[in-house]
């Protein structure tokens, strides 16, 4: 890293590097700010002449392949987490890297989980030079406390394409784990022993690397049917015996939060859907797989049923809640992001209507339009939100990464974006003066609803108006926060944070919204 | 339990828990010494906003209880100031140190105090050695928050629950709910009353009562305390029965002291003493349950029912509230709040009911005006008894915003 870091002021008035891993940055500019220009980037031109007529692409080992495909060191290798903690390709692709003598490589993971704590190691090693991609536990302490040699770069989901797309990253190798693939190439998460239902992260992978790799524990003859990932855009596949922990890969049951305060949030955002009238025929939703979120998607189903409402479609990370509103026909299609539990991997192998997507269709800010901005609500979580509904969900009150940013960030341009969070954890308040970490606008989040009541941003008079007059405790940001802080025994202490950036936080644009600082 | 004159020794102690599993408690060990002053080492989960504000508040909570040398080695898991004066209390007690010394929050003010036929539809325990439990209690809108000091506290931790709870009475906001207490069996319960009484719940619970002198004994030390800290709001007891006995003498138990403000039953101890299975129906406490109404009654104070023990069972729980109103009874005790909005819905009157009572109440009304002796609604004769219930089903569903 360089030994000065020049720092600059965005909109958003945070100070980031204007710099990062060599590459020149512009500072965040405000919503909708930024004009990109120019063209998409695009991977080499290749002749099926230089490919086997039998299309039989096998190769015996991912060293073999990371040969073939001209492994040098600095390169970008890839690797999608449809796999989550139980992936095994990531860490097997790295350190095959390894043994054939690699260096100073960029890891792009679409995100990183606990067990690939193995990095750590690379990294020390030099294998590894520093990783793009969300990191949390050992390597989000890692990375915090400025270890890494380069600065980790945080992307949203729809952020990871639109940094692939406009050629901000330039993928050298893809490997990509397959639940089933054929011989050529093509390849889908939906069947297989390690059946992780969609494998829309590794789509850009796959069409802008420059060569890409899949690797199988299904090996099915061709044609892989169906196949998101196309065996036209694949040079060589790898047999092993098991690309990951099935337990780890998608939960049996994923499960509602047993907390009453946390149902009593849950409850809370699903009497605002209805008594708002988002909820209605023909309406749709996100919401993700943690305990609320889940338990808000079953008070929904509830409401909906009493009333008599059938959703339009309803975004995934799909579970067996939402596979519960398709079945009772509660709503026309789930659109899959990703697949969390059996129920979920289930249902995307044989309902029609469970329609797997890629960050490009969902969350792409640079493409004509995406679905997350015409989902009418989504119910999302965030470790701190500011009086002024700013929101932080990658790093912890101390500064500490702690989540990545998923598709948090491209879920705000839904019609009423909605926290989710309790009021307070452990003593610390969520409802704070300024987050730790900025990474989503104020002016973006609608809501924040808390088991102490719910808080709507002055900006959305419209929704003020639709709930007067209802029994819910519609109340100002301002006096929860003051309330919790009342029971806290006053405010928290500020962290001490150091002055050297070791990750930045995009924007959905490709704009750098915050830096992230070190610790410790 | 010790008491403050027998020579007490010196030893190093510990209260509280930590560890990955803790929420919102703390751990203090003390290591008494005789000269060096106090050294406070501190390891938080929240320390990089709040060591400053924790280590400050041990040195001021040892000032006050006379601790001066001492090493205190605090694990904090995100406790709350109620619970932190508490813990190094404990601690500082049962290392011999601190003797009839008192570290007390600061007082919220106190809510209004209960009458005698308050709305006592539910009664949510809360574990007294749990405070995160407490602090958010209230969002779930029981009609009562009971403290509990006996069955959900270990032996070994009676002292711990004791001083928690005193503070979490002066510390924690309820809301509007009646603040319960449930003191250990007699005669331990007794020692429980001076930490509790100063800081005026509203209502006792006395567990396993089985005779009248038992209930006369508690009210006696209450209202001595309530003289020596000159408190003059009223305390009142609920006498949980438990037993056989207790239920043969219900009513002498319910009328032994104008306190007492309800009877309630126990139903897992009593089938216990009967040598019976407990079933979800409860077919086999029917007796003692309609005896207990009907002494209740006879005595003019509410009937409040048991727990109903399975948490994920609401239909259950509902068929046994919408029974329990039936025979008599007001209301029930809560152990999850889950189960809150169950009861409440069970022991309401319906809609039916309400309406016709309006109407008995309203000819009343009318009868009254016109000096007529006999009220009559459509072609019916209304006895008097059925006008007395109509007015108290009527006011008790204002009470729950039904009417």
């Amino acid at each position: 890293m360089a030994d000065s870091i020049e720092l600059a002021q965005n909109a958003a008035g945070r100070m980031v590097p204007t710099m990062v891993n060599g590459k020149p940055q512009l500072p965040y500019l405000g919503v909708g700010k930024y004009q990109p220009r120019g063209r998409k980037a695009a991977p080499p031109i290749f002749s099926a002449k230089d490919y086997p007529e039998n299309g039989d692409k096998r190769v015996p080992d991912l060293e073999t392949a990371l040969r073939k495909c001209g492994l040098r060191d600095g390169m970008v290798i890839s690797n999608h987490h449809h796999l989550r903690d139980g992936d095994a390709v990531a860490l097997m692709a790295l350190e095959a890297a390894a043994r054939i003598g690699a260096k100073n490589l960029m890891w792009f993971p679409s995100a990183s989980f606990p067990s690939q704590q193995g990095a750590i190691e690379l990294m020390e090693k030099g294998v590894i030079h520093h990783i793009e991609g969300s990191m949390n536990g050992p390597l989000g302490d890692y990375c915090t406390q400025g270890k890494m040699r380069g600065m980790g770069v945080l992307r949203s989901h729809g952020g990871r394409w639109q940094a692939i797309q406009d050629g901000e990253v330039h993928i050298d190798i893809a490997v990509i784990a397959a639940p089933t693939a054929d011989p050529f190439g093509n390849a889908d998460g939906s069947h297989g022993k390690s059946a992780c239902g969609s494998l829309g992260f590794a789509l850009a992978d796959s069409t802008y690397a420059d060569r890409v790799i899949v690797v199988t524990d299904n090996l099915v003859p061709f044609p892989c049917i169906p196949w998101q990932i196309q065996g036209n855009n694949v040079d060589y596949v790898v047999e092993v015996e098991s690309i990951g922990d099935p337990t780890k890969i998608v939960s049996g049951t994923t499960q509602i939060t047993r907390s009453p305060d946390r149902q009593r949030i849950a409850e809370f955002v699903a009497r605002f859907l209805r008594e708002t009238g988002i909820m209605r025929n023909g309406f749709s939703f996100q919401a993700g797989a943690g305990g609320i979120a889940l338990a808000f998607v079953d008070y929904l189903r509830r409401m909906m049923k009493e009333d008599g409402v059938k959703a339009r479609f309803v975004r995934g990370g799909s579970t067996k809640f939402l596979v519960q509103l398709l079945q009772e026909g509660l709503t026309d299609y789930i659109l899959d992001g990703q697949t969390f539990d059996l129920d979920g991997v289930k249902s995307i192998a044989s309902d029609s209507r469970h329609v797997a997507t890629s960050p490009f269709t969902s969350y792409n800010y640079h493409g004509k339009g995406n679905f997350a901005a015409m989902v009418d609500a989504v119910v999302l979580g965030a470790t701190e939100v500011d009086v002024n509904f700013n929101a932080n969900v990658v790093t912890h009150s101390d500064g500490r990464l702690l989540h990545g940013i998923g598709g948090w960030q491209n879920c705000l341009a839904s019609g009423c974006s909605i926290l989710a969070v309790p009021s307070f954890r452990d003593r610390i308040p969520v409802i704070v003066d300024r987050v730790t970490t900025l990474t989503g606008p104020g002016e973006l989040i609608d809501v924040v609803a808390t088991e102490r009541g719910i808080a709507i941003n002055p900006r959305r008079q419209d929704l003020l108006d639709a709930v007067k007059g209802s029994k819910l405790p519609i109340r100002p940001i301002q006096d929860i926060k003051a309330e919790v802080e009342k029971i806290g025994g006053g405010t928290p202490a500020k962290p001490r944070l150091g002055d050297r950036p070791v990750a930045v936080v995009k924007w959905v644009d490709g704009t750098v919204l915050d830096s992230v600082w070190q610790v410790g | 339990m010790e008491s403050t004159n027998t020579a007490v020794t010196i030893r190093p102690a510990e209260a509280g828990h930590w560890g990955a599993d803790v929420r919102s408690d703390l751990h203090v060990a003390i290591e008494p010494r005789d000269s060096g002053g106090l050294a406070i080492a501190l390891e938080s989960r929240v320390g990089f906003c709040y060591g400053d504000s924790i280590l400050a508040q041990a040195r001021q909570v040892l000032e006050t209880l006379g601790v001066r040398h001492a090493k205190v080695s605090i694990h904090d898991e995100g406790a709350l100031p109620f619970a932190i004066s508490a813990r190094i209390e404990t601690a500082a007690k049962r290392a011999g140190l601190a003797a009839g010394q008192k570290a007390l929050p600061a007082q919220l003010p106190l809510p209004s105090p209960s009458g005698r036929d308050r709305l006592r539809r539910s009664r949510l325990y809360l574990p007294g050695t749990e405070p995160k439990y407490f602090i958010n209690a209230l969002l779930h809108e029981p009609d009562a928050i009971i403290l509990d000091l006996e069955d959900s506290v270990h032996h070994a931790e009676k002292d711990a629950a004791r001083i928690l709870v005193r503070n979490a009475l002066r510390a924690v906001d309820f809301g509007a709910c009646e603040r319960m207490l449930r003191i250990n069996q007699l005669p331990l319960g007794l020692e429980d009353l001076p930490e509790i009484i100063p800081e005026s719940p509203d209502v006792i619970l006395i567990p396993k009562v089985e005779r009248a002198e038992q209930v006369a004994e508690v009210d006696r030390t209450i209202s001595d305390l309530k003289k020596q800290h000159g408190i003059d709001r009223p305390i009142w007891i609920m006498p949980i029965l438990e037993s056989a006995l207790g239920i043969e003498n219900a009513f002498t138990i319910a009328t032994v002291t104008p306190n007492v403000c309800a009877l309630t039953i126990g139903i897992e101890d009593y089938t216990a003493d009967l040598g019976v299975v407990k079933t979800v129906e409860g077919k086999e406490s029917t007796f003692a349950r309609t005896r207990l109404v009907n002494a209740a009654k006879a005595a003019g104070v509410q009937a409040i029912d048991s727990v109903f023990g399975d948490v994920l069972d609401m239909d259950g729980l509902r068929r046994w509230g919408e029974n329990a109103r039936a025979l008599g009874f007001e209301g029930m005790g809560c152990i999850h709040p889950g189960q809150i909005r169950v009861i409440h819905e069970a022991f309401a009157p319906t809609e039916v009911e309400i309406d016709k009572a309006l109407a008995i109440v309203a000819a009343f009304e009318e009868a009254q005006q016109k000096g007529l002796g006999v009220v009559s609604l459509g072609s019916k004769m209304i006895d008097p008894p059925v006008v007395e219930r109509a007015k108290k089903l009527v006011a008790r569903a204002k009470q729950m915003g039904k009417a």
